[in-house]
């Protein structure tokens, strides 16, 4: 499927797509991009992976980034069928408690995954069944991947 | 001069008759124990070498020539380590273990006839008394797999139980599939009998049967590859000895050594004629008995050793499998078969 | 791992029992929290992060350069599959024409390096199920890798041969001979290999049918490499997203259905003989031409974001680059194939044996410092 199929196959989901802030971009990118709310990202990913058309049965990557006033996840989707890829972006603005819903019942390998972003971004996981640091110790303050994390001691600030 | 002898014959004369042979007994027993702890040692040696020629290696060479002193030089370092071991441990039963182990392999070894002669003692149950001997050793094994408060320990322990229980069986009667031909349960007797003919050729088809199931069993019994289920050490670190540092450790090490030598030299002793040359070859220098009960002894320890360094090693439940399914089965109509030859003398005698 | 993980299924009859970090099974500092049941395994749950030293968060404050030396720290035995994931990123990114030249030898080298890292799996599987020669054969068979490595490269096991724009030196005039000569000699030695292990009774009792892995659970934990491919699921980047030179060689992708342990050793060995056949293709007709293209001594990326994917020994590493136009990457996170394939093993070990486990874990191939980062 195309990358223009894709965007009117998924708008068409929606009935006011302005209302979860759907958005599609290929710009600076070698993929499809669509950004949607947090609060729909969870039934989005559902019927992007139960959708025969689309069938996105492979997560391949799923990372967050820090854009200084909003945190982002980024999960990076494949279908092994169609072969076609889309990226699925969501933000949120709150730095103090994020909450994303967990996708680790569509795709079991969000499991560590979405351990590691908490980990290093503190971006909770709303029904995730083990939400813990992964690679950190549990006592350890702070998210360091978080571009305003500072550490005096491990840190070489250029 | 005198006064030792005078010395020595009131010695004699104080103590009891029946044990007069006391102090010879306890001179044989330091001779026994000097020379086989020895033996292990050189055991252990061999078995370096024939893992390096395996594996491509080397092996031990820079301590004596070609590494000869190695293993002395192991023993030298293993005495003088400290001895440590868990808090929690039960001490008294994790001071015991060791000894259990050890104890048991080395009292086996004073009913081997080496040659006609040279036998610490002719047990009249020898084989039996073997048998026995040898359940034993697995009582160290469960204990100090239990009493070092370790969960690994505790695990190859309780595998060692199993494995134990169930090889003991095979052995037993893969030996008892032999006493039916020979008619004896003495070691001298046993090898008396080989003079027409090692058992393996006179038992022919159901020796041979039995003589693997023994070798199996036996490799089983001494806890080596493929059956190393107690000590395995990419499941369970170092099993049921983890706990156990310097000369503990090293009793443990030198028994599994001594154990194989005993395996092989059963083996020996039941199924190839024990100290008897092929033929009677070097019938008339009755001496040589002894060179050739080693050589046979210690084909079958390499053997043991091609077994460890070349097998995988089999799963707990599959060691069960083996044994139950199939070792114990086939012995059981093999003692049958044996006892129909015997019955119809159909063994080949020469 | 406080008390809190004992859940209230917990039965009076399970213990726990920690697996490492200093294990011989665990291949590195990797701990595994078990829940026995006598032998049978109820619950594995990895710890991890022993050897975490937050190589993302050091790529944050690097050039473009210097990122391709941490990661030689990942999966240390696929280095130079790794430098070049990096390197075809920015390259990409920058629209390099790279010389035919280089393309045909960072696939040579990767190919070699596979095979390297499966000879080192190959040892450490044998010895995983208690046959303890397999190592030194394996061992004996990657040191002519090493050392052709070592000639070339200047290391042997983390080489830093890849920069930016092709590589960091020409290759030594010996190359093609001492590959040629390795071909030869490995070739009679992969039947070897069958003969000691593959056909054993006792390896493939403990392999046949263990751990098993069905084609739609490995799509959905994430698994690839030899272990996705085991279960019969395509997923070779080399087949699906060709990089470098791998579009003009002809190689088959190794597959199996069984989704066992087996499975996953009969893969790898096949994979050797896969590479052998790639390295055949290309070994004779390296094309002449400049080893690299001049870039920027500061290499700075156009804004945007840059995803590359490669087929390491271990499964899929990809490449996320996140640039703001500086000299420095803004964000960069590598996906590593040791993390998304260990995390199935919880679904694969559960209901075996001790020794199970051990086999399993052998197979899955995981090499910590890469799941850890």
């Amino acid at each position: 499927m195309t990358n223009q199929e894709l965007k009117d196959l998924i708008t068409g989901w929606f009935a006011i797509p302005e209302a979860v802030q759907l958005e599609f971009s290929e710009e600076g990118s070698q993929f499809l991009n669509l950004s949607i709310h947090p609060d729909y990202l969870h039934e989005t990913m559902y019927y992007l992976k139960l959708n025969r058309d689309t069938d996105f049965d492979y997560l391949y990557c799923l990372t967050g980034i820090d854009w200084e006033k909003e945190l982002e996840v980024v999960y990076h989707l494949e279908s092994t069928e169609h072969r076609h890829s889309l990226v699925v972006r969501t933000k949120t603005s709150d730095r103090e408690t994020p909450v994303i819903d967990s996708v680790q019942d569509i795709w079991p390998t969000a499991n560590f995954h979405e351990r590691e972003v908490y980990d290093f971004f503190g971006i909770r996981f709303k029904n995730h069944p083990n939400m813990k640091r992964l690679f950190l110790a549990e006592d350890w303050e702070g998210f360091p991947l978080r571009k305003d994390y500072v550490d005096e001691v491990n840190m070489v600030v250029k | 001069m005198n006064t030792l002898i005078n010395i020595n014959n009131l010695f004699l004369s104080i103590i009891p008759a029946e044990i007069t042979g006391l102090p010879k007994m306890a001179m044989i027993a330091l001779i026994y124990l000097g020379i086989f702890a020895v033996l292990g040692l050189y055991l252990v040696l061999l078995e370096r070498k024939v893992a390096a020629w395996f594996q491509l290696r080397l092996g031990p060479n820079r301590v004596g020539y070609h590494g000869l002193l190695q293993t002395m030089a192991d023993a030298l370092k293993l005495v003088s380590k400290e001895l440590t071991g868990t808090v929690k441990a039960d001490k008294f039963l994790y001071n015991l273990a060791p000894y259990f182990v050890i104890i048991t392999s080395l009292m086996a070894l004073g009913i081997f006839p080496f040659t006609q002669k040279l036998q610490a003692y002719d047990l009249n149950i020898g084989l039996f008394f073997l048998i026995a001997i040898s359940s034993i050793g697995v009582i160290g094994i469960l204990l100090g797999g239990w009493s070092s408060n370790n969960k690994f320990s505790l695990i190859g322990a309780m595998r060692s139980g199993v494995q134990t229980i169930s090889y003991e069986l095979s052995v037993g009667l893969s030996l008892l599939t032999m006493v039916l031909l020979t008619q004896s349960l003495q070691l001298s007797e046993i090898v008396e009998v080989q003079k027409n003919g090692w058992l393996i050729v006179q038992g022919h088809i159901p020796a041979i049967i039995a003589f693997m199931v023994f070798m199996i069993a036996g490799t089983a019994e001494t806890n080596r590859a493929p059956f190393d289920m107690v000590e395995a050490e990419s499941e369970l670190g170092a099993g049921f000895h983890t706990e156990y540092s310097g000369m503990k450790f090293a009793y443990f090490f030198l028994a599994e050594f001594i154990n194989m030598f005993i395996i092989a030299a059963i083996a020996t002793t039941v199924f190839f004629g024990g100290w008897l040359s092929p033929f009677g070859v070097t019938e008339s220098i009755p001496w040589l008995g002894v060179f050739w009960f080693l050589a046979k002894t210690f084909i079958l320890v390499f053997l043991m050793m091609w077994f460890r360094w070349t097998f995988p090693r089999l799963r707990v439940d599959q060691l069960l499998t083996l044994e139950w399914k199939y070792l114990l089965p086939i012995n059981l109509v093999n003692i049958v078969i044996m006892a129909v030859i015997v019955w119809l003398n159909l063994s080949i005698q020469f | 791992m406080s008390t809190a993980t004992i859940n209230n299924n917990f039965k009076s009859e399970e213990y726990f029992i920690n697996m490492g970090p200093q294990h011989p099974a665990t291949h590195g500092v990797l701990r595994l929290l078990l829940t026995i049941d006598g032998e049978i395994i109820k619950k594995v749950e990895p710890d991890l992060g022993y050897i975490h030293r937050s190589i993302e968060k050091m790529c944050e404050k690097d050039s473009y350069q210097q990122i391709v030396h941490l990661t030689d720290r990942m999966d240390y035995l696929s280095s130079h599959i790794n430098n070049e994931a990096v390197c075809l990123c920015v390259e990409n990114a920058l629209q390099l024409e790279i010389p035919e030249r280089v393309k045909v030898i960072r696939t040579i080298l990767d190919e070699l390096t596979r095979i390297s890292s499966h000879c080192l799996w190959w040892g450490v599987m044998g010895m995983d199920v208690g046959a303890l020669t397999t190592y030194f054969y394996g061992f004996r068979d990657r040191e002519m890798i090493n050392d052709i490595f070592e000639e070339t490269c200047g290391a042997r096991l983390t080489m830093n041969y890849n920069i930016p724009g092709g590589l960091m030196q020409d290759i030594h005039p010996n190359f093609v001979k001492r590959v040629k000569e390795f071909i030869a000699h490995f070739k009679t030695k992969i039947p070897e290999y069958n003969r000691l292990l593959t056909g054993n009774v006792i390896f493939q009792k403990r392999t046949i049918g263990v751990g098993l892995l069905t084609k739609e659970d490995a799509i959905s934990y994430g698994a690839s490499g030899p272990v996705g491919r085991a279960s019969g699921y395509s997923c070779d980047v080399r087949k699906h997203h060709p990089y470098s030179a791998l579009d003009r060689v002809d190689f088959k992708e190794a597959l199996a259905t069984e989704g066992d342990s087996f499975a996953r050793y009969r893969v790898r060995i096949q994979e050797m003989w896969e590479s052998i056949s790639i390295i055949e293709q290309l070994i004779d007709n390296i094309p002449e031409g400049d080893f690299k293209v001049p870039t920027n001594a500061v290499i700075k990326l156009p804004k945007g974001e840059y995803y590359q994917k490669v087929e390491t020994a271990r499964g899929e590493l990809g490449v996320y680059i996140i640039s703001t136009g500086t000299k420095n990457p803004y964000r960069v996170k590598f996906r590593s194939p040791g993390l998304s394939n260990l995390s199935l093993l919880n679904h694969i070990a559960v209901g075996g044996k001790i020794g199970d486990l051990v086999a399993t874990m052998a197979t899955i191939d995981i090499v910590v410092p890469d799941i850890d980062r």
